[in-house]
């Protein structure tokens, strides 16, 4: 990829990230975030969610991986930030269904932000939703914004 | 007045540097990847990774923070701090790769506490790990808010 080739405000694309009860579970293990407001509804109620809700981290990992495929080497990654606005509500599955299916969709686009030839980085700026309980779309993510080396 | 209650007066500038060293293996990496869906090459295939200039399988961008937060556990655990874990929520984070953690990385996180804020009946505190390498060359920089919740306003 070529910097001169690249745009402020060019797109880099959109992508829908299910996100079920099930990645949950790994995301936690994987991690180590075992907190159980990331996959018992019990505790989670308890504590004033709507709901198990996603970890902050998933989100914000699994948002990025639009860059990284983007640029073509997760190495090219130099810095990456964001705020955690509003929780991911992960509902479990319908009726019998699988904890790998029902869940949520977190949707999140880029855009070229800003570019330093002299450095040879762009920023990509993420727009990063997902419906809250009442199925409306929030803002989940702000300020995510990622510096790739070219 | 201290920030909340509960928390240490000296909190802020406080430094936890005694975090035993994290080793990155590959089938972590790999885990990491497949709990971030992260498919790049080069976190799962050895010939990617290198084929791209790296020596070993590539951790995905926010992989630190299992480095860092394992390294908070000082600080969470502190009873002198006075943190109640039950009642943080991480408000923002923050990544800066001096170079990207590979498979078989020996990594040392020593944890700083940079700020702490009222904020209403809670507080906010900024914490900073500095990740570095088994020649001590720097890593990573992870750089978390954490918001505590204050107890009696709800």
């Amino acid at each position: 990829m070529n910097l001169a080739e690249l745009e402020k405000g060019q797109s880099i694309g959109t992508r829908e990230i299910p996100v079920t009860r099930a990645d949950l579970v790994r995301y936690a293990g994987a991690s180590g975030d075992l907190n159980p407001i990331h996959w018992n509804e019990r505790f989670a109620r308890a504590v004033g969610l709507p709901g198990v809700i996603a970890h902050g981290m998933f989100t914000m990992g699994a948002a990025v991986q639009l860059v990284v495929d983007w640029a073509g080497d997760p190495g090219a990654i130099l810095d990456y930030q964001t705020r955690f606005t509003k929780p991911v509500p992960v509902p479990d599955a319908e009726g019998a269904g699988s904890p790998e299916t029902g869940g949520s969709v977190v949707t999140v686009s880029g855009k070229i932000a800003a570019l330093d030839a002299e450095a040879s980085t762009v920023r990509v700026d993420l727009a990063v939703t997902a419906p809250d309980e009442a199925g409306k779309d929030q803002k989940v993510l702000v300020k995510a914004q990622a510096v790739v080396r070219l | 007045m201290p920030a909340s209650p509960s928390l240490a007066e000296d909190l802020a500038g406080r430094v936890y540097a005694d975090a035993p060293v994290y080793s990155v293996s590959r089938e972590k990496i790999r885990e990491f990847a497949r709990a971030v869906k992260a498919q790049a090459p080069a976190h799962h295939d050895v010939d990617a990774a290198r084929a791209l200039g790296h020596a070993d399988l590539v951790a995905p961008p926010t992989f630190a923070i299992v480095v860092a937060q394992a390294a908070d556990a000082q600080l969470i655990q502190d009873p002198t701090a006075g943190i109640d874990f039950s009642r943080v929520v991480h408000a923002d984070q923050r990544f800066t790769h001096h170079r990207p953690i590979v498979a078989g990385d020996e990594l040392s996180a020593t944890v700083h506490v940079d700020a702490v804020r009222s904020l209403g009946a809670g507080a906010m505190i900024t914490t900073r790990e500095e990740i570095a390498d088994a020649a001590g060359e720097p890593v990573a920089t992870a750089v978390s808010s954490l918001l505590v919740r204050g107890g009696e306003e709800e």
